[in-house]
């Protein structure tokens, strides 16, 4: 469905992707992890050109995502749901009015469906309490659930999530796990996770994939992963105190 | 797309080359501030539209209502300083009486426009730049993007029409009040009855005066919007970033109400 074709990215003077080529299958959680400042957001962006890669093309279909321009880059943005780490809330509009704001913008569905629609995003992420309030008003994971409801609330075939849970506490951090889960599973929503947070990666994703040095060093499911004899992996998982192949997920020890 | 890349020099370049680039990143950057200008304006008519009326009235408050107390204190101050300064003048060849068309022709094609214009571009714009800087660096317009809501007809567009409004009203303003505060003066000061000051003034305040300030102020609105909005889309690198994007915005603003209002004088007189 996405498809990376030996994407090179120069930013300050260093290739941050270096010859990155992978595809993301329709339907799956793709989950990246690695170390910060490896080029996992960079990786995200240049899913929906918030980047252009210095050489390379990344494929949505058999659509060059890296050339569009205009009106083409536009209907393939409208196929992406997108949470930006901090997410990235308009400071005067309230909660319910950010989730309802791609909705009034780029569609015409009379105010009534979209109030219902804003209601059911808000309820997925357990927000319905801070509807009327001001992103300033709320907590800053109260604010990324919130950019969770505006990036799914036009139904996209695809969602990034960039640290969707980092900074959250425990309990919250596994609610949005489960939300990603939700929306796969239920909805058939296509889903790209960048994380350093491996337990939530081995247990939502359907492949795991590590970034280091500008390319993945481990593509594998999470059990292939957590097994993985890859240095860089086993010192990811290790620093997570995270032992080879035995990792937590809901319902057991996989 | 408003989102960018920042302007790096390739590696290996010479300090020709980097200079070359330089200029011409500088000349692409101008050439980009004015294309965001226009687009603000060519998108004027989507105001029509109920949801972007609600934000082009909340601008027009914080342009218009919010500098209002500011301005009416430089104003009136301006307009005393103003007729006293020229008062104390003519008070020597006793033709004090006058002061009522100095200020009056000085406040209508000059004092009132360049007042407001620096006022707004302190107060206004460096609010859009803070605003709209901290909006890029937030991710806040990398998200308006990818929910492909157009940065310029969403932000700019609103901002462009509020300062397109209330410039010119706030440079009317400006003089009229600038006129009274010189009439307070002319009549406490300088003795200068309050009728003959005004019927003095009154006969200097000709229409294409008006026409001439009211156009500057226009103009100043126009630049001031497009600098300020410009300079805060283009902000990076966090805090930092913001706080030289808002000091760019104000001293390019200051700057360029200076020298356009130079050459819209010299074209009408």
């Amino acid at each position: 469905m996405i498809r990376f074709e030996h994407i090179v990215k120069r930013l300050a003077g260093r290739n941050v992707l270096d010859d990155l080529s992978f595809e993301i299958r329709k339907g799956e959680v793709f989950v990246i992890v690695g170390p910060s400042g490896t080029g996992k957001s960079v990786t995200l962006k240049h899913m929906v050109q918030l980047l252009r890669p210095t050489s390379g093309t990344v494929w949505l279909g058999d659509e060059s995502v890296s050339d569009a321009d205009g009106r083409d880059l536009e209907r393939l943005r409208e196929r992406f749901g997108y949470l930006f780490q901090g997410g990235a809330m308009l400071g005067w509009l309230t909660v319910a009015e950010n989730v309802a704001l791609p909705l009034e913008e780029k569609t015409d569905l009379p105010e009534d469906e979209i109030a219902k629609r804003v209601h059911e995003a808000l309820e997925m992420v357990d927000l319905e309490d801070a509807a009327d309030q001001y992103p300033a008003e709320i907590s800053g994971g109260m604010q990324k659930r919130a950019g969770l409801a505006r990036a799914i609330v036009r139904r996209p075939e695809i969602v990034l999530y960039d640290e969707p849970t980092s900074g959250l506490d425990p309990v919250t951090a596994r609610t949005i796990d489960r939300l990603i889960q939700h929306l796969n599973r239920d909805l058939g929503v296509t889903s790209v996770v960048v994380t350093h947070d491996m337990q939530g990666a081995l247990s939502i994703g359907h492949r795991v994939a590590m970034l280091h040095g500008g390319r993945f060093v481990e593509v594998a499911t999470p059990k292939a992963f957590a097994a993985s004899a890859c240095p860089e992996v086993q010192q990811f998982l290790e620093a997570q105190y995270i032992t080879r192949g035995n990792f937590f997920v809901e319902g057991g020890t996989k | 797309m408003i989102t960018r890349e920042p302007f790096e020099y390739p590696e290996n370049a010479s300090r020709l080359e980097c200079l070359v680039l330089a200029a011409r990143e500088s000349m692409a950057d101008t050439g980009r501030a004015v294309l965001l200008g226009v687009r603000a304006i060519r998108m004027l008519p989507d105001l029509r539209r109920p949801k972007a009326r609600a934000e082009f009235m909340r601008q027009m408050y914080i342009c218009g209502i919010e500098s209002l107390p500011v301005i009416t204190v430089v104003a009136l101050f301006t307009g005393m300083i103003l007729a006293f300064q020229t008062g104390i003048e003519l008070r020597r060849y006793n033709q004090e009486v006058y002061i009522g068309s100095a200020v009056m022709v000085s406040m209508l094609r000059e004092m009132a426009p360049f007042i407001t214009g620096l006022i707004l571009g302190a107060c206004v714009g460096s609010a859009m730049a803070a605003q709209l800087g901290t909006m890029t660096v937030n991710d806040e317009i990398a998200a308006l993007e990818i929910m492909s809501i157009d940065p310029v007809r969403f932000l700019v567009t609103p901002r462009m029409a509020a300062m397109m409004i209330m410039t010119p009203i706030l440079s009317f303003y400006t003089c009229m009040l600038g006129t009274l505060g010189g009439g307070v003066i002319g009549t406490t000061q300088l003795n200068v009855p309050w009728a003959q000051y005004m019927s003095n003034a009154m006969e200097f305040a000709r229409a294409k005066e008006l026409f001439v300030g009211l156009v500057k102020a226009l103009i100043y609105g126009i630049i001031i919007t497009t600098i300020s909005c410009n300079e805060g889309l283009t902000a990076t690198q966090g805090a930092v970033g913001v706080g030289q994007a808002t000091r760019r915005a104000v001293i390019i603003s200051f700057l360029l109400v200076l020298i356009v209002g130079y050459f819209v004088t010299r074209f009408f007189y």
